[in-house]
This record gives C-alpha cells, sequence and structure tokens, in this order.
C-alpha cells in the first residue's frame, strides 16, 4: 500500500514498483466461496446477511445489537471472533447501506444516530461508492470531501453529473431506500435416529424410517415443497454404512404413501451385526403447492397410482427404463417418434393420421431381390415367403439436414408385401443401391 | 399406387366377407365369451400374430396399459402402428433386462391396479410357480395381464391361452387394408376350445368375426 500498490494494477505495474513482489494467481471461486461460508458464520450476528461485490458482506442488524448490550460491543464481538481466524477486516456501522460501506472503507467504528452527517462529512468521494471516473472529476473541480458535495446546490451537480451521484448521495443519508438481497436459508430435508441398541430386523427399519419420513415430510408440508429423491444411510455397528435411494416418479410428500415404495430396498439390505443409526435425506426438492382437494376425480386419482407403480418399478430395475413414447415431427418412420422417461414427461401430444403404419418395426434386414418391383418369392428369418399382393411405393426421402447413417444409401420406396403365408411386412427399395429389405411387421 | 395380385387362389382363405357377416351374430355372441378377455386373469398369447392380438385387446376399449419387453428385443413396438388400434398416450413402456425382472415388474403392475392391462413379452418358457403368481397377483389388482409367449413355452396356470397367425385374405377381397387374422384358442380353463378368423374393423374399434372354425 506505501509502495502505491493498488487492486486491479497490472501485474508489470505492480513488479516495477516492488521489485521483490510475491504474487498468486486468483482463484474466484475459493473467494466466493469462502465469502459464502463467513455469509453463513455471520448468521450468528442477524438473520438478513447479504453480499457485497465480491469481498464485503451485508448485515441488517436492526433490532439484534441488544444481544451484545451496543452497538459498538457487537463490532467489537465481530472483530474479535474474526481475528481468532486470523482474519483482518474492515468494518463499519450506520443508519444506511451506504453510510456503513463509507465508513468501513473509509473509516472506523459507529455512526450514532443522527450524526450521520458529521459522520460522513469529511470522508473523501469517493466514500459514496462512485466510479472512477466520476470520483476523478469530482477531484479536478475541488469537491474532495462529501461535506462539499452537500454544501454544493444540488441542482448545479445533478446537472454536471447525472442521477447516479444524486442516488449514491441520497442513498447515503437515507434519503433513497435501499435493500440487503439476503442469502435464501439454507434449508436441508434431512433427518437422524440413532438407536440405543442396534436393530437388524426388518420391521424395526420400517418403522424407524417411518418416524424419520414424517419428520422430513412435516418439514416439506410446510415450506410446500415435495421430493423427488430421497436418500436413506444405514450406519452400521461395524463402521460401514449401506445407503439405499429411492427415486419417485412425481414429487411426493405424503409420508404414509412413500413408506411402502422402500418396502423392496429395505427388504434387500445388509444389515450386518445390526444398524445404529438411520439417516434419511431428501436430495430432490421442488414446489409443490398446496392443492385443493378433489372428490370424485378419479382421472387424479388414477395418475397417482401409476406415478407409484412407476416409482416402484423404478426401484427396481431404474426410474429411466421406464418410458413413454410421444409423437415428433418426421417422415422417417424409425424418427417419427421420441421414447422419453415416463417420470420426467407427461401423456400429450396429437398422433397425426398417417400413412399405414406396421405395429413392429426392426433394423433393415437384407433379403434377394434387386428389382425395381418387389421380388416374387424372397427368404427372411430362414423363412420363405410368396408374395400374393404388394401396394406401393411410398417413397421417403432422407432428411439432407440430418446425417443418419441407416440412411446413407439414399432414398427409399416402401412397400406393403402381403405374403402368401399370411405375413404382412413391410419392405423398402433403395433405388440408388439396388436392394430389398424388410424393415417393420403390420398386425 | 401399384397394386400387384397373384394368381393362385386358396381355398380355405376363399370367404366372401358380406355375405358371411350377415349371419354371423350367433358366431360373434359366442367369440364374446372369450374375447374382450375375462379380467383379473391372466392369459397367454403365441404365435406369429401374438402382438396383434395384444394391440387388438388394448384396442377394445379406452385402456391404460403397461407394456414389458426386454430391452435387446429386435422387435419394437412401433407407436405410429399402434395408434391404429389404442392412443399411444395410454401406454407406459418398460423395458427390462432380463426374465426375471420381467416377471417381477409384470406381478408389480398387475398387484397395483394402476393400469387395465399389463402387456408382457416373453422370452423364456414360464413354470407353474411364475404363472400361480401373476394370476394371483392379477386377480388381487383387478387388471388384465397378457403374456406374449414364445410357442409352447405357456405355463399351465394361465386362463386361455390363444395362438395366433396372419393369414392371407384371398385375391378377391377388395380392401387393401384389411388384415385377416387366425385366432385359435388352445387352452381354456373355463370353457371349450375353438378358433376363429378375425380382422380389426379400424373405425369401429372392434374384433370383427368372420368365420368360426369347422363352419
Amino acid at each position: 500500500m506505501q509502495l502505491g500498490l493498488a487492486s486491479g494494477m497490472g501485474l508489470s505495474d505492480a513488479k516495477a514498483l516492488c521489485p521483490d513482489l510475491l504474487t498468486r494467481s486468483a482463484d474466484q471461486y475459493a473467494d466466493d466461496r469462502f465469502l459464502k461460508l463467513l455469509a453463513r458464520w455471520a448468521d450468528r450476528y442477524c438473520p438478513w446477511v447479504g453480499f457485497d461485490g465480491n469481498d464485503g458482506l451485508l448485515l441488517d442488524v436492526t433490532g439484534s445489537t441488544h444481544f451484545f448490550s451496543s452497538e459498538a460491543e457487537l463490532l467489537a464481538d465481530i472483530h474479535d471472533r474474526l481475528q481468532s481466524y486470523q482474519l483482518n477486516v474492515r468494518s463499519g456501522l450506520a443508519g444506511t447501506i451506504g453510510g456503513a460501506w463509507a465508513v468501513s472503507h473509509f473509516g472506523r467504528g459507529v455512526v450514532p444516530n443522527g450524526q450521520l452527517k458529521a459522520a460522513l462529512g469529511p470522508l473523501p468521494a469517493a466514500a459514496l461508492r462512485l466510479d472512477e471516473a466520476t470520483c476523478a472529476t469530482l477531484q479536478r473541480l475541488g469537491l474532495r470531501t462529501i461535506g462539499d458535495l452537500l454544501v454544493t446546490p444540488r441542482a448545479t451537480l445533478g446537472r454536471r453529473f447525472g442521477l447516479p451521484l444524486m442516488r449514491r448521495i441520497d442513498q447515503a443519508f437515507g434519503d433513497q431506500p435501499e435493500q440487503i438481497n439476503a442469502m435464501a436459508p439454507d434449508i436441508s430435508y434431512a433427518a437422524r435416529l440413532n438407536f440405543p441398541d442396534p436393530i437388524g430386523l426388518y420391521d424395526d427399519v420400517m418403522a424407524a424410517l417411518e418416524r424419520l419420513l414424517q419428520r422430513i415430510c412435516d418439514k416439506l408440508k410446510g415450506q410446500e415443497m415435495g421430493t423427488r429423491v430421497l436418500l436413506m444411510t444405514c450406519q452400521r455397528v461395524d463402521q460401514a454404512s449401506v445407503q439405499v435411494e429411492l427415486r419417485l416418479a412425481r414429487s411426493m410428500r405424503e409420508g404414509m404413501t412413500i413408506l411402502p415404495l422402500f418396502e423392496r430396498s429395505v427388504g434387500e439390505l445388509d444389515a450386518g451385526f445390526g444398524i445404529d443409526q438411520i439417516r434419511l435425506e431428501a436430495l430432490a426438492v421442488e414446489a409443490l403447492p398446496l392443492k385443493q382437494l378433489e372428490t370424485g376425480n378419479a382421472q387424479s386419482k388414477k395418475n397417482d397410482v401409476l406415478s407409484d407403480l412407476i416409482t416402484r418399478l423404478g426401484s427396481r430395475i431404474g426410474l429411466e427404463k421406464i418410458k413413454r413414447f410421444q409423437p415428433a415431427d418426421s417422415h422417417i418412420p424409425e424418427r417419427s417418434f421420441i421414447v422419453s422417461p415416463a417420470a420426467y414427461c407427461e401423456p400429450e401430444g396429437q398422433w397425426k393420421e398417417q400413412n399405414l403404419r406396421p405395429l413392429q418395426l426392426f433394423s433393415p434386414e437384407l433379403v434377394e431381390g434387386h428389382e425395381k418391383k418387389p421380388p416374387n418369392v424372397f427368404s427372411w428369418r430362414r423363412m420363405r415367403f410368396s408374395v400374393a399382393a404388394a401396394t406401393g411405393p411410398e417413397r421417403i426421402c432422407p432428411e439432407w439436414w440430418l446425417d443418419d447413417p441407416n440412411w446413407r444409401s439414399g432414398v427409399r420406396d416402401y412397400w406393403r408385401v402381403e405374403t402368401e403365408q399370411g405375413r404382412r411386412l413391410w419392405m423398402f427399395f433403395t433405388p440408388l443401391n439396388p436392394a430389398w429389405f424388410v424393415q417393420g411387421e403390420f398386425a | 399406387m401399384y397394386v400387384r395380385m397373384s394368381k393362385r387362389v386358396y381355398e380355405n382363405n376363399v370367404l366372401d366377407m358380406f355375405s358371411l357377416l350377415r349371419d354371423n351374430r350367433a358366431v360373434m355372441a359366442e367369440f364374446k365369451s372369450f374375447f374382450p378377455l375375462q379380467v383379473s386373469r391372466v392369459h397367454e398369447v403365441c404365435g406369429a400374430g401374438a402382438t396383434a392380438f395384444a394391440a387388438m385387446a388394448c384396442g377394445q376399449a379406452d385402456m391404460r396399459v403397461l407394456w414389458l419387453q426386454t430391452g435387446w428385443q429386435i422387435e419394437q413396438l412401433n407407436p405410429a402402428g399402434l395408434a391404429a388400434f389404442m392412443s399411444p398416450k395410454n401406454l407406459v413402456l418398460v423395458e427390462v433386462e432380463n426374465h426375471n425382472d420381467l416377471l417381477a415388474c409384470t406381478e408389480d403392475g398387475l398387484r397395483s391396479g394402476a393400469v387395465d392391462l399389463v402387456i408382457s413379452v416373453a422370452t423364456q418358457k414360464l413354470d407353474l410357480t411364475a404363472g400361480r403368481r401373476l394370476q394371483l397377483a392379477a386377480e388381487q389388482g383387478g387388471s388384465t395381464g397378457i403374456l406374449i409367449i414364445p410357442e409352447g413355452a405357456g405355463s399351465n396356470a394361465t386362463q386361455t391361452r390363444w395362438h395366433c397367425s396372419p393369414i392371407f385374405k384371398g385375391n378377391h377381397i377388395s380392401d387393401k387394408n384389411l388384415t385377416l387374422q387366425h385366432w385359435q384358442l388352445i387352452k381354456n380353463k373355463i370353457g371349450t376350445l375353438s378358433g376363429w378368423k378375425v380382422y380389426w374393423d379400424a373405425k369401429a374399434h372392434r374384433v370383427i368375426v368372420v368365420s368360426e372354425d369347422g363352419q
């Protein structure tokens, strides 16, 4: 500082001023993380803690200073505690955010009520949180301190510097309101149960789970939230821990409905020599507003039952294996629909009237024949077929904007082929590379 | 469009649809006692037309369907083709990895009662225990189960077993989209066995019987 170093300076300039300067690259993420930690720590002084840029905290201590007998005591307590963590901080306390900022950056201590003007008067104009250009201009005009600005007529200042400066002055003296953007409270939806003696029976674990679920669900209900993923961690006597994850097909907060969904995984749980602690945590939590109770609406009830079934199946084979069809806008048969996980999509979309399509699709299987018209006889899957009737062609072109390796053979002429053996196949001919394929079977 | 018909004529398939449909009431009535399949029971179906049978069973009413199959299977359900029978919206597809998972998921699906119809494409033989478990689950949940099985791989616990095969309709029938099927009831716990020639009427959403075997 004494050598003239300042933040934002070029490295070579700084080296020129101070040749044996120790440098280390900045880690913005670590700084942010640390500031967040500090903000959580500052919760002990007041519930409203916000950030000031990326290097400061703002605390609204209104109504909480009496716990420390006075405002000065509170500041001293903050300093003492941070000192013990080996942190050097600057602080200031005033009636407004602007005032506190000015005092913390350019002064020290507490500004008593009603003495804001007197306290801020001698501080430099930069204490008003102004940008550098404005500060330089003010400096050039001889308006060095806040007191100088206050005695200058507002109209003149407003005309010369515009709204930003006037707003900063008003904010510093409380003529314009300013709020702290407090951090959202960090609510964790977790509950834990310790047992005096280790447990290992299925019924005991389920009973413990019921109590834990009750606690979490009450909390979720209070916050109007629902959960989609629940994680149960069992600490065993032999220091090992087993985890059971339950992924739900819809967000829920009804303990009595969730409990049966745990049955299968708890049944498979290896309790070893016993479990002495169970911790249940709701991992994925999302807003689930309270709903009017519906009576006689069978549809929504059926939907819930189906979601529970999807959850139950999902706990066995994985939630992403349970799918729903959704229509897609494409002429290509295998891309005319999307298959998406049923837990994360709604049954919707309009299925358009199309040309007749086969009930079953498979990847194209080569059969003999190079003619433009369907072969009279061909063998497919070790079966011999003779063609009785064929309807077509229906030409489908590849989508040139998508490079699909399956469609590199160019356009396809699709035929509905009825065989004398009974089976009705969907075959196509590729005119560019003459060959016949079977791709589907009709009902 | 280009239509080509072969010259050969098949005696067993010579069906004059419309004359047959006229005196078809009695056949239809008997068929109806079997085909909208008995609920709360598990039925089995095999043969080349088994998937079509399942699709038609779905299409008979506005049903919620759980369709289970193994993910590695070559033949995959095509929703665009299924749309002729039922709305693909009402279908939930479950892809399992092995036979045991398939049976377990089928049982869960039947027991929950969340869907009206559970269709499961089995690739291995079912033993009596598995068949009976599924039957009990269906009774408890009130859903109907259809197991699509390889030929001869059914279990003795099934309520009915059907053998379905598509048949060529004959050259003189001009309706190009008409797809004739031959359904044989090859096992029935509570009645006689029989067979029918049927087709799917997409407009009426009904299975129409053309003739009964032996007539």
